[in-house]
């Protein structure tokens, strides 16, 4: 039952430097910090957490399109060993077709003066990946049906679609290039609902049909409720607790992860008032609080958690929280 | 409760290069003080044209229907919205009275000139306050939504701030003018959960506090859910449904709105699949004839959906829907 880990990284930290600071220390942002985290191949792996966390900066360092500062990132597809801090240009060359990224934002990504089998085609004329123009048409139009996109559409200039469409195509560009590890950011957060439910379904027959490993970055947690089967969750940079998807769901241990539980609006029109509401603000990364970065803003704060940083502690198979007290005010969520 | 604004039968089409596009096709609401109404509907169908519609805020390519009327109901008496024609008549409209709140944030700011500045500017347009004043109350409304350190954000550029930050901060300037009617179209989109129920609680306060009416767009039914009084439920730029919240919710009567519900992910049940609404919606400029709903409706009847529009049909006290389904139901009656 247990799959082999496709991604993992180790203490890694992404520093991005600031302007400024002559004499003294470098300032900097610790985007991400000290983060541990183990994928398993052919897992649906969610990323929750506020904005400015460091969802993004994260599924970039493990692309290998942020900078790695401090730890590494491991990939082991069985085919090919990764360290991704210190890769040789040829195999950077090659684990981007290996690992993709799904943009958030379908509106931006597609360049409006090409035609859809050509943003589709794209990754593969860049990285040499077929031999000639039938080759490529051929991969491009089997990984648009299973996109569902017809070959009537790659005609088209992207304008032309809707936004779920669009996503479609953005999702067939990512997958050409045979990838098996997917990183989508927000891939969903611009579409409606009923878009997005079949954007969602899509995404998860092609990760069933192909075998492939997704981190899923949202701030949407009923979607990640709904496809993922692992979650994690960061708070100003760092993972502050991770489970599986149902444990994480119903027994929280993080008073983060609690509070962002009930922060999402139930459909129940008599629930109102009942939210439990998290005040102030994420913290600036350039300035963060000592000891337990949740500080500032939890209830159940006591002096140590104000002096030391607590670091991630088994409370259940494969649970992991990073919290002094969670033995003592873990949440039951609804 | 008194009346705050009527629209009747407002239409409105754009002239494009592709042709006529209707945007708005005959719709009717009405709003109290002291009311939140939800406008729902997918992407295109015509939610923020609605929006704009109540200040005259289209562009010029756009074509009112002659049917159109829009009545807002001021403390000096109603005003037709529609017979309003020079700028100076339309401040009546489009400063104090209404607020909008856009859906693009960066097109509420601009770029050049502080937060604060602009707060104050636009204070000082539609009230009486002086400048002390309008600083005082304009830095008390970006603590109110919850932006920190109020005082230093004040004199920042929106460039400087987070997405979510920026949002809060143009709902504290749509809401400085304490306007009679707020119109919220997608506020809450790009935040947080977190920040999200902050400036919910905040919404619902100022209803209470000024007997504010507004008008919340969204395609977050939780979000409804949470802040509406009644529901209006859009598709191809028709009102398919009207209700009360609860009603709406729970026992929808429209096929549209039973499809947005049943493709929301709820955390209720995490293992049921998500039930997108099958097929695409059309384009504007291929509006289906009959019920607009008919090519995507799972519940089609016959060949009537396809010929004859449904008019809007009572299923219950305070509770009406645009579907044959309701009139086969009521049989012979
Ligand atoms: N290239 C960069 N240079 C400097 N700082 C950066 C850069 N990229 C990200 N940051 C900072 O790192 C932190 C984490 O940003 P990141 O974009 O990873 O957050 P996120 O969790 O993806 O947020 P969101 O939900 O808003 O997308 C933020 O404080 C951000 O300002
Ligand atoms: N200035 C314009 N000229 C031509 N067509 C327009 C114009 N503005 C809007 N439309 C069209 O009117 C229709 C309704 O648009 P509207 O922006 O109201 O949709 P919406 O319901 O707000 O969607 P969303 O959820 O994406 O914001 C769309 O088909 C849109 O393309
Ligand atoms: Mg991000
Ligand atoms: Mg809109």
């Amino acid at each position: 039952m247990s799959q082999p880990t496709l991604i993992s990284a180790q203490g890694l930290s992404v520093h991005y430097a600031l302007r400024g600071g002559l004499i003294g220390p470098k300032p900097y942002v610790g985007a991400v910090e000290n983060v541990d985290i183990e994928i398993a191949a052919g897992s649906f792996f969610g990323l929750v957490g506020e904005s400015g966390s460091g969802k993004t900066t994260l599924g970039r360092a493990m692309l290998r399109a942020a900078p790695i500062s401090r730890g590494d990132v491991h990939f082991d597809d069985g085919e090919v060993s990764y360290s991704l801090k210190d890769l040789g240009k040829q195999d950077l060359k090659d684990y981007r077709k290996r690992a993709q990224l799904i943009f958030q934002d379908p509106y931006a990504a597609l360049s409006p003066r090409m035609t859809v089998r050509d943003i589709i085609a794209e990754p593969l004329e860049v990285m040499g990946l077929t031999s000639s123009r039938t080759e490529t048409d051929e991969r491009v139009r089997e990984i648009a049906a299973k996109c569902r996109l017809n070959v009537e559409h790659l005609r088209r200039f992207p304008h032309a679609f809707s936004g779920g469409q669009r996503q479609r195509i953005s999702i067939a560009r990512a997958l050409v290039s045979g990838p098996k590890f997917i990183v989508a950011d927000e891939s969903v957060a611009a579409l409606d609902v009923s878009i997005q439910a079949d954007v969602l379904n899509l995404l998860k027959a092609i990760q069933e049909d192909m075998g492939l490993t997704f981190l899923f970055i949202s701030h949407d947690l009923s979607v990640v409720a709904h496809v993922c089967d692992h979650v994690a969750v960061m708070y100003l940079g760092r993972i502050v607790e991770t489970a599986p998807t149902r444990t994480l769901f119903s027994t929280p241990r993080h008073p983060y992860t609690t509070a962002l539980l009930s922060a999402i609006p139930s459909l129940d029109p008599d629930d109102r008032g009942k939210v439990q509401k998290l005040e102030g603000e994420i913290p600036s990364p350039t300035n963060p609080p000592p000891g337990c970065k949740f500080q500032t803003r939890c209830p159940h704060a006591i002096d140590l958690c104000r002096t030391q940083e607590p670091s991630l502690e088994h409370a259940g198979t494969e649970h992991r929280v990073a919290c002094h007290r969670w033995q003592e005010v873990g949440g039951e969520a609804n | 409760m008194s009346r705050l604004i009527d629209v009747e039968n407002l239409t409105l089409q754009f002239d494009t290069d592709e042709g006529r596009i209707t945007a708005v096709d005959n719709v009717s609401f009405s709003l109290e003080a002291g009311e939140v109404m939800g406008l729902v509907g997918e992407s295109g169908s015509g939610k923020s044209v609605t929006a704009k519609s109540l200040m005259k805020l289209n562009p010029r390519n756009a074509i009112y229907g002659p049917d159109t009327k829009i009545t807002l109901h001021l403390e000096d008496g109603p005003v037709d919205v529609m017979s309003l024609q020079t700028d100076a008549e339309m401040k009546i409209v489009r400063g104090g009275s209404i607020s909008l709140i856009f859906q693009e944030p960066m097109a509420s700011f601009a770029p050049a000139i502080s937060i604060g500045d602009q707060m104050v500017e636009q204070l000082m347009i539609h009230t009486d306050f002086s400048k002390a004043q309008s600083r005082e109350l304009s830095v008390e409304m970006l603590d109110r939504v919850g932006i920190s350190d109020p005082g230093t954000r004040f004199g920042q550029y929106a460039f400087e701030l987070s997405g979510g930050m920026r949002q809060r901060a143009m709902i504290a300037m749509a809401l400085s003018t304490k306007p009679k009617l707020l119109i919220a179209d997608e506020p809450t989109t790009a935040l947080d959960v977190t920040i999200q129920a902050q400036v919910i609680d905040l919404m619902k306060d100022l209803v209470t506090e000024f007997g504010m009416g507004i008008i919340f767009i969204t395609h977050d039914l939780g979000v409804i859910a949470q802040t509406a009084d009644k529901v209006a439920v859009m598709y191809l730029g028709k009102l398919v449904e009207q209700g009360s919240v609860r009603d709406v919710i729970r026992r929808p009567a429209h096929p549209y709105t039973r499809g947005l519900l049943a493709a929301l992910p709820t955390l209720d049940d995490i293992d049921a699949p998500l039930t997108p609404i099958p097929g695409d919606i059309p384009s504007p400029l291929e509006r289906p004839s009959g019920c607009v709903y008919h090519t995507r409706c799972q519940e089609v009847i016959g060949a009537r959906c396809s010929v004859e529009a449904p008019q809007f049909m009572t299923v219950d006290t305070n509770h009406a829907a645009a579907c044959h389904i309701h009139d086969a139901n009521e049989g012979a009656a």
